[in-house]
């Protein structure tokens, strides 16, 4: 099943570029992972950095490089760390870019309840940029509290789905928020929905209970 | 960490500087405005004419991988390395680091030239992928997790892309000669983007832009690119 709430250009220039933070690239990578869509305009985008390189100006290369480069080619290669099994438990069907972040699946995270029908947990990543990156777990038929941005956030649905007023939230699916938005996503009553989000200022609870709960995601 | 702290702040300061250093250039001037501004620490950058021949380096990329072909690799070694050295200065590498830095490059293509797909990418820009990835890796303390092709959990193209994707060393060659023909507001998105490592939201402060208009210039140069790959003949 593919998609149908895609990434817009600039988060896939972000990613191709290779100038997106590291929470914006794991979730780029996921959605690209799960979008033959996407991943075919990333092709075009990767090609203008192809097409960039090509006509960027090149700059003398020293003889000695040029020999020790000739030199090296029979060298032993080094060999690629093995690829990390995927964790037992669900979901067995995370994608690749994301494993790593989660490497003893979903129910090890640190899971902080957000109301009652949702939770949060943080994933750790080495970037010193302002985005953070987490995980969502809306329960089946649950909601996250009404909430406004402060800036941008972006979701990934990977299992489940949820709906707001902006349409309905599936598998692969992205929703890309900014600070114009309240809203208030509704998990389908079949299974429970786990999405990745990457924020770049904290949200802000708008309903009247929930906003006790905006310490919480103050980090 | 101080040291890191410091490689943070003093990025920033350059960012700010660049900022107010922006320059206004006159219409007509895209290859200028890729250039970039005066003050940047490397050469004062006219673009080089595409010499892209993407047959030509997909053949001698091929006779690498089936043959080891040395002269092969040297002539590639020829044209890609001083690009991939000023692709690495652009983006701030010192000088001697850029040279270190590019050598790994060029050994990654001879060592992987088997796994190089012409369906899916011009020689130009697989190269590309591996300098930029190289970068991040030695640069940024950023990790760059990547797409895996053979990921069980890959969504499958729904079918082949046949006519899209048989011509990707093509789209290289008409990018290539397309980029010089935006306009220079659309031009500078691109090579900040890709040179400079500015996300569009680093664009938007960097040039006191409000985001909408950092959106729409992106938007406008790639639909520009895009028709030069899908109206092919
Ligand atoms: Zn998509």
């Amino acid at each position: 099943m593919k998609p149908t709430h895609h990434l817009s250009d600039e988060w896939l220039i972000d990613y191709a570029a290779g100038a997106a933070p590291e929470p914006v690239s794991v979730l780029v990578a996921t959605h690209l992972a799960l979008c033959p869509d996407c991943r075919a305009s990333y092709r075009r985008l990767e090609a203008i950095g192809g097409a960039l390189l090509e006509v960027a100006s090149p700059v003398a290369v020293g003889a000695a490089a040029r020999e020790s480069v000739l030199a090296r080619l029979d060298d032993p290669v080094p060999i690629p760390a093995a690829m990390p099994t995927p964790p037992a438990n669900f979901p067995s069907q995370l994608p690749r870019p994301l494993r790593d972040y989660v490497p003893n699946g979903l129910a090890a995270l640190s899971w902080q309840r957000l109301g009652r029908g949702a939770a949060i947990a943080w994933l750790r990543c080495a970037s010193t940029t302002p985005y953070k990156m987490l995980m969502l777990r809306i329960a089946a038929g649950g909601s996250v509290p009404r909430h406004t941005h402060r800036g941008n956030e972006l979701v990934l649905v990977l299992q489940g789905a949820y709906v707001d007023h902006l349409g309905r939230f599936g598998p692969g699916d992205v929703a890309i928020a900014d600070d114009s938005i309240d809203h208030r996503p509704i998990a389908d009553k079949g299974e429970d929905c786990f999405c990745l989000a990457v924020v770049d200022a904290p949200i802000r609870f708008t309903g009247v209970f929930s906003r006790l709960l905006n310490p919480l995601l103050r980090r | 960490m101080p040291s890191d702290m410091q490689h943070v702040n003093q990025r920033h300061a350059e960012r700010r500087l660049a900022g107010e250093g922006a320059p206004r250039l006159p219409a007509g001037l895209a290859a200028a405005a890729l250039a970039g501004p005066a003050k940047a620490p490397v050469e004062t950058g006219v673009w080089a004419e595409s010499t892209i021949d993407p047959d030509r380096f997909a053949a001698l990329l091929k006779a690498v991988a089936a043959k080891r072909d040395r002269a092969a690799f040297a002539t590639l070694f020829d044209h890609f390395a001083p690009r991939v050295k000023a692709y690495l200065i652009r983006l701030r590498t010192e000088p001697a680091v850029a040279e270190e830095l590019m050598q790994e490059v060029m050994l990654t293509v001879w060592r992987r030239a088997d796994g190089y797909d012409p369906t899916r990418a011009g020689v130009a820009t697989w190269i590309f992928t591996i300098a930029r990835n190289r970068r991040i890796d030695t640069a940024r303390r950023d990790r760059r997790p990547e797409l895996d092709p053979s990921d069980p959990a890959l969504t499958p193209e729904p079918s082949p892309l046949a006519d899209a994707v048989v011509l990707a060393g093509e789209w290289e060659q008409r990018i290539a000669s397309a980029i010089g023909e935006l306009p220079p507001e659309q031009a500078q998105m691109l090579r900040l983007a890709y040179f400079e490592d500015r996300s569009h939201s680093d664009i938007a402060a960097l040039l006191h832009l409000p985001m909408g208009t950092v959106k729409s210039r992106l938007r406008l140069a790639i639909g520009r690119l895009r028709s030069k790959f899908e109206n092919v003949p």
